[in-house]
C-alpha cells in the first residue's frame, strides 16, 4: 500500500524586544548566568506581571505578515506544569483566545506554489535553561536570563506532505519573520525552535493516523531528516501491521533516529485557566491599520518585484529574495551598475561563496555594494581580467581593503600594451615550434594550447581579449 | 490615658505622645502578648520615626505576615517560607514609608491566608482580646488582635473572602476591603489574585480613611490597579447620611444569623434610621452560591499562585533520593499545614480536565451573577448593610476540624470580594458573653466614601468603639 504523511509544525521564536515580555529586563543573549533578572522574571513570591506593548506590536506585525485574523479581545492563561526551569511553576501563554488565527503562508514546492494554513499564532513567556554538572548530572543549575524573553509561537495546519515541504515551510517562515525584524531566528542559539507532528495513512484516505510528536531538532535539516526517518518508520509498523503509539519522540542527531521521551498516558495536564494578574484588553482597529500601513515589502512581494525590474531568472529571484539583507544588497548595487545579469552572477557565484566560506551574514559583509560594483567595473574596463577579480574579491574579503588598492599593490593589472604582447607572443611562438605546425596543418585546438602559454609568460596578466587577437594575426603571417 | 491606646487622627491632632509613642507601645507588647500572640515578628526595639511630617509621620503600622518588606522576614505563617527574605517592597510598603509609617512587626495569620480563625499558622494559634478562648477571625487575626489589644495603632490586613472584615468584627475594631484595584496588589503574597485586596485595620473609622489615603491609587507594576482619581478620604468623614438609601438583603437575614447578631443588627439599624437613613428591602437572589462559588475560584487560583512554593529558589527546601519530584514532594508535603494542602488539591481538582466545565467554567459564570445582583441592587441604594459574620468569635478548635463550618463564617463577607466591591466592618455591639458583633456596610465600585460617611456617622453616635478589653 501507498502512504501519504500528514505533517504539522509548531515553531517558537523569540520575539527581539529590547526588554521581557512583563518585566523591565533586558532580553539580549549571551549575558552571565542570572544577570538578567529582576524579582518579577523570578517568579518571586508577591510581583505581578506587566505586558510590554512591544511585544504585542510584534504579534500583530507577524500575524498579518501571515494573513491571520486579529483577535479583537487579548487575554492570557497560565500553563501550570512543575519544572525547575519555570520558577512559578506555571507559564503565562495564550489558551483559547490565541492572538490570532487561520492565516498561510505561500511556499514554492517543485516550482509550483503550494499554501500552507496557519492555524494560530500566539504569545507566551520563553522558560530558563538548566545546566547539568558531572556524568550523573549530580548538581545542576538554573540560569533564568532566558525566563520571560517573547516567544511567539505559530502553529501550522496539518497541511505539509512531505518532509521536503515541511523544509521549505520552515525556509519561507524564516524569510518572512527576518524580512518584519521580529527575531534572529537563530536556531543555534535557540531564538527559533520547531517541534513536527507526523502521522501517515493510506494515499487517498480521509481519516488522520495517529500521530507522534517530534522534538529536540536544531536545524531545518534535521527536521527534515527526523520527519524522513519517522515517516519511514511509522510505513514499516503499518505494514508489519504494528500499532503506531501517539508519543513524543526525541531527534538524536548523532544516531540520525527518534527515541521515545513520553507516551499519551504520561502526557500533562496543564489545568489552563485564565491569568488573574493580567488584565483582558482590546486591540483597537486604528492600531492595527497603522501597523498594517507599516509592513515592509515581504519575501514574495520583493520576489515579484525583482523578478520583474531586474531581468532576473525564477531561481535567481528566489536566492536573492530568500535572504531580504542579500536582496538589499543586490539592490543598491543594481542602482549604480546597469548590468544586471553580470551583478547577478556575481552576487549567486563569487560573493556568495565567499560568505558562506566565512559563515558571514549578508548584512556584515567586510565587501560593502559600493565596492563590489567598483571591482566590476575594473574589470568591464579590462584592468583586469575575470580570472584575477576573482582573485581581487578574495583578498578583498580578507583585508578589508578596496580593489584598486589591491591591483595597484599586487600589480595586478591587465597587460593590455599592443608592443609589450606581441614580443610575449614572438617568444612563445619561437619556443613552441611544434604546436605552431600543428596548427598551421589545420589544427585548430592548438592555438588554445599556444593562448594559454603566452598567458602564463604574462603570469595571467595579460588582457585576453587582445592577446587572442595579436596571435591570430601572428599566426596568418607566420 | 495611655500612649497606646492613642488613634492615628489623634496622635496627629494634638501632636502628643510621639516621643513616647513607641515606647509606651513596647511596654504593652511586653506586658500582653504572651497571651495574645498577635506578632510573628514582633516590632524591634529600635524602630523609630525617620519622619514626624507625612500623613502617618511617625505612626506605627504593623504589616499581616504576607505583605512583603525588603530584607525582612516574610513567612505567610509558612514553613515554607522560611527564611525567605523578599530583596523588594510591596508598592503598600513603599507608600508607608513614604508617608512617614514606622514598620511595627510582621502580624500572625491564617497559613497563606487560608482561614478564618488565625489557628491555621505554623508559629501557633492567636488569641482573641476579648476572650483569650476564643479565636481572633482571620486569615488576618494577628492585625485585628494587635489593633485590639492596643498593641499597635494600625495594621495592614488582606481580605480575599473576609480576612480583614471578620476578624474585625470579632475583635471589636474597624476593617476595611477597599474596591479591587484601588490599593497595589504589587508585594502581597497571593492567595487567590482576583479576589485580593489590601485593606487597613484600625481603632476607628477615620485612621481607616487616612490609612486608605496613604495606601491606594495607581500603581503600574499591578496591571488590575485602576488608574482613577482618588478622592481624599478623610473629607468623607462628617457628611450628612440624611436620605441615604440602604439595603437590607433578605438573603443574609435568614435562620442562619445568631440571635444576638441579630439583636445587635436590629438596634444598629435604628441608630442609622435616627440619622435619617432610609431602609429598603432588597434581594440579592444569588447570594446561596457564593460559597460555593468563592471555593472554586479561590482554591483554583491558590493552587496555582502556590506551585511556586517548590524548594528550587528560595525558603524551604526537602531533598531526598527520588531527585526532583522527589524534593517537590518532600518540600511541599512537610512545608505545607493541613488546610494549605487541602485548598491546592480541591483547586487542582476543580482545574482538572474534564472537571474545568462544571467547577471553574460555572463558578465564573454565577460570579458575573453574582456581581450582577449588586449592580442592580445599586440601581436603587447607595449602601447594603448586612452582619459582617453570623456569629461573635467562636472557641479556639471548634471549627479546626470541620473546614465545611469554619468555610460559613464568611458566609456575608465573600460577596464583596466576588463582586470586587469595597466593605468596610464596624464594631455594633457585644453578645452577652462579652464577644463584639460587626456590622457591614458595602457600596458601589470605588466609593469608599459612602463607606466612610455611613460608618463614622454611626461611630460617633455609638460607644462601641470605647470598650477595651480587659488584658
Amino acid at each position: 500500500m501507498n502512504y501519504e504523511p500528514v505533517i504539522g509544525l509548531e515553531v517558537h521564536v523569540q520575539l527581539k524586544t529590547e526588554s521581557k515580555i512583563f518585566c523591565g529586563c533586558p532580553a539580549k543573549f549571551g549575558a552571565g548566568p542570572n544577570t538578567q533578572t529582576c524579582p518579577v522574571c523570578l517568579g518571586l513570591p508577591g510581583t505581578l506581571p506587566v505586558l510590554n506593548k512591544k511585544v504585542l506590536e510584534y504579534g500583530v506585525k507577524t500575524a498579518l505578515a501571515l494573513n491571520c485574523s486579529i483577535q479583537p479581545f487579548i487575554k492570557f492563561d497560565r500553563k501550570n506544569y512543575f519544572y525547575p526551569d519555570l520558577p512559578k511553576n506555571y507559564q503565562i501563554s495564550q489558551y483559547d483566545l490565541p492572538l490570532s488565527y487561520k492565516g498561510y503562508i505561500d511556499i514554492n514546492t517543485d516550482g509550483s506554489i503550494r499554501r500552507i494554513g496557519i492555524t494560530r499564532l500566539h504569545l507566551e513567556e520563553d522558560a530558563g535553561k538548566l545546566l547539568h554538572e558531572g556524568s550523573d548530572a549530580a548538581s545542576s543549575y538554573v540560569d533564568f536570563n532566558r525566563t520571560g524573553i517573547p516567544l511567539l509561537e505559530i502553529v501550522s495546519e496539518p497541511d505539509i506532505n512531505s518532509p521536503q515541504e515541511a523544509y521549505e515551510y520552515l525556509t519561507s517562515l524564516k524569510a518572512i519573520l527576518k524580512y518584519l525584524d521580529i527575531s534572529d531566528c537563530d536556531m543555534e542559539k535557540g531564538s527559533l525552535r520547531c517541534d513536527a507532528n507526523i502521522s501517515i495513512r493510506p494515499k487517498g484516505e480521509k481519516k488522520l493516523g495517529t500521530k507522534t510528536e517530534l522534538k529536540n531538532m536544531n536545524s531545518f535539516k534535521a527536521v527534515r531528516s527526523a520527519l524522513e526517518f519517522e515517516l519511514i518508520r511509522q510505513t514499516k509498523a503499518k505494514e508489519n501491521n504494528l500499532k503506531i503509539t501517539q508519543e513524543t519522540l526525541l531527534w538524536d542527531e548523532k544516531m540520525q533516529k527518534t527515541i521515545t521521551m513520553r507516551t499519551k498516558e504520561e502526557a500533562h495536564d496543564y489545568r489552563y485557566f485564565p491569568e488573574p494578574d493580567l488584565v483582558p484588553f482590546v486591540i483597537e482597529e486604528k492600531d492595527i491599520l497603522s501597523i498594517k500601513n507599516n509592513l515592509p515589502e515581504l519575501p514574495r512581494q520583493k520576489y515579484s518585484r525583482l523578478l520583474a525590474s531586474y531581468e532576473l531568472s525564477e531561481y535567481e529571484a528566489n536566492i536573492l529574495t530568500s535572504d531580504k539583507n542579500l536582496a538589499e544588497y543586490f539592490e543598491i548595487g543594481a542602482q549604480i551598475y546597469k548590468n544586471y545579469k553580470n551583478l547577478t552572477n556575481w552576487m549567486l557565484g563569487a560573493f556568495l561563496s565567499e560568505l558562506n566560506n566565512r559563515k558571514i551574514a549578508p548584512e556584515n559583509s567586510p565587501v560593502a555594494a559600493r565596492d563590489l560594483i567598483n571591482l566590476l567595473k575594473i574589470t568591464d574596463e579590462g584592468k583586469i581580467n575575470n580570472l584575477t577579480a576573482k582573485a581581487v574579491l578574495t583578498e578583498m574579503f580578507n583585508s578589508g581593503k578596496s580593489a584598486d588598492v589591491i591591483i595597484k599593490d599586487k600589480n595586478l593589472a591587465q597587460i593590455s600594451d599592443k608592443g609589450m604582447l606581441s614580443k610575449i607572443i614572438d617568444e612563445t611562438i619561437k619556443e613552441n615550434p611544434s604546436p605552431v605546425s600543428d596548427y598551421k596543418n589545420g589544427k585548430e585546438n592548438a592555438l588554445m594550447f599556444i593562448m594559454g602559454q603566452a598567458m602564463k609568460k604574462a603570469k595571467g596578466k595579460a588582457n585576453p581579449k587582445i592577446i587572442n587577437e595579436l596571435l591570430k594575426e601572428r599566426m596568418k603571417n607566420a | 490615658m495611655n500612649e497606646f491606646q492613642l488613634t492615628a487622627g489623634e496622635i496627629k491632632k494634638e501632636d502628643t505622645g510621639r516621643e513616647r509613642l513607641t515606647s509606651s507601645l513596647l511596654e504593652r507588647i511586653n506586658a500582653v502578648e504572651d497571651k495574645i500572640k498577635a506578632y510573628v515578628i514582633k516590632p524591634a526595639p529600635a524602630a523609630s520615626a525617620k519622619k514626624n511630617s507625612g500623613l502617618l509621620g511617625a505612626i506605627p503600622v504593623s504589616i499581616k505576615d504576607n505583605i512583603c518588606v525588603k530584607d525582612e522576614a516574610t513567612t505567610c505563617a509558612s514553613k515554607i517560607l522560611g527564611g525567605f527574605k523578599p530583596p523588594y517592597d510591596a508598592e503598600v510598603i513603599s507608600r508607608l514609608k513614604e508617608s512617614g509609617a514606622i514598620l511595627w512587626g510582621k502580624t500572625n495569620m491564617d497559613e497563606f491566608a487560608f482561614g478564618s480563625s488565625t489557628e491555621n499558622s505554623f508559629y501557633g494559634a492567636t488569641s482573641n482580646p476579648h476572650n483569650l478562648n476564643y479565636v481572633p477571625g482571620g486569615s488576618s487575626g494577628g492585625s485585628a488582635a494587635a489593633v485590639a489589644a492596643d498593641e499597635t495603632i494600625i495594621s495592614i490586613g488582606s481580605d480575599t473572602g473576609g480576612s480583614i472584615r471578620q476578624p474585625a468584627s470579632f475583635c471589636g475594631v474597624v476593617g476595611l476591603k477597599p474596591t479591587y484595584g484601588r490599593v497595589s496588589r504589587y508585594g502581597l503574597i497571593a492567595f487567590a489574585s482576583s479576589l485580593d485586596q489590601i485593606g487597613p485595620i484600625t481603632k476607628n473609622v477615620e485612621d481607616s480613611a487616612l490609612t486608605l489615603n496613604v495606601i491606594s491609587g495607581y500603581d503600574p507594576k499591578d496591571s488590575t490597579s485602576a488608574d482613577i482619581a482618588k478622592p481624599d478620604f478623610i473629607k468623607a468623614l462628617g457628611k450628612d447620611i440624611k436620605g441615604l438609601k440602604a439595603g437590607l438583603p433578605k438573603e443574609y437575614f435568614t435562620s442562619g444569623i445568631d440571635p444576638q447578631v441579630k439583636k445587635s443588627l436590629d438596634e444598629a439599624i435604628s441608630v442609622l434610621k435616627a440619622k435619617g437613613v432610609e431602609f429598603i428591602p432588597i434581594s440579592l437572589p444569588h447570594t446561596e452560591y457564593a460559597v460555593a462559588v468563592y471555593y472554586i475560584i479561590a482554591t483554583a487560583e491558590a493552587s496555582s499562585n502556590l506551585a511556586r512554593f517548590d524548594g528550587v529558589q528560595y525558603g524551604y527546601r526537602q531533598i531526598n533520593k527520588e531527585g526532583i519530584i522527589g524534593m517537590y514532594r518532600a518540600t511541599r508535603g512537610n512545608g505545607f499545614g493541613q488546610e494549605a494542602k487541602r485548598r491546592v488539591i480541591l483547586g487542582t481538582y476543580v482545574l482538572s480536565s474534564g472537571y474545568y466545565d462544571a467547577y471553574y467554567l460555572r463558578a465564573l459564570k454565577v460570579r458575573t451573577l453574582i456581581k450582577k445582583d449588586f449592580d442592580d441592587a445599586f440601581k436603587e441604594i447607595d449602601c447594603v448593610i448586612t452582619p459582617t459574620s453570623p456569629t461573635a468569635a467562636f472557641r479556639k478548635g471548634e471549627k479546626i476540624e470541620n473546614p465545611l463550618s469554619m468555610y460559613l463564617s464568611d458566609i456575608y463577607t465573600i460577596s464583596a470580594n466576588l463582586a470586587g466591591i469595597p466593605a468596610i466592618s464596624i464594631p455594633c455591639g457585644f453578645t452577652k458573653e462579652g464577644l463584639p458583633v460587626g456590622l457591614q456596610i458595602l457600596a458601589r465600585p470605588f466609593d469608599e466614601e459612602t463607606l466612610f460617611k455611613t460608618a463614622f456617622s454611626y461611630e460617633q453616635a455609638t460607644n462601641w468603639r470605647k470598650v477595651k478589653p480587659k488584658l
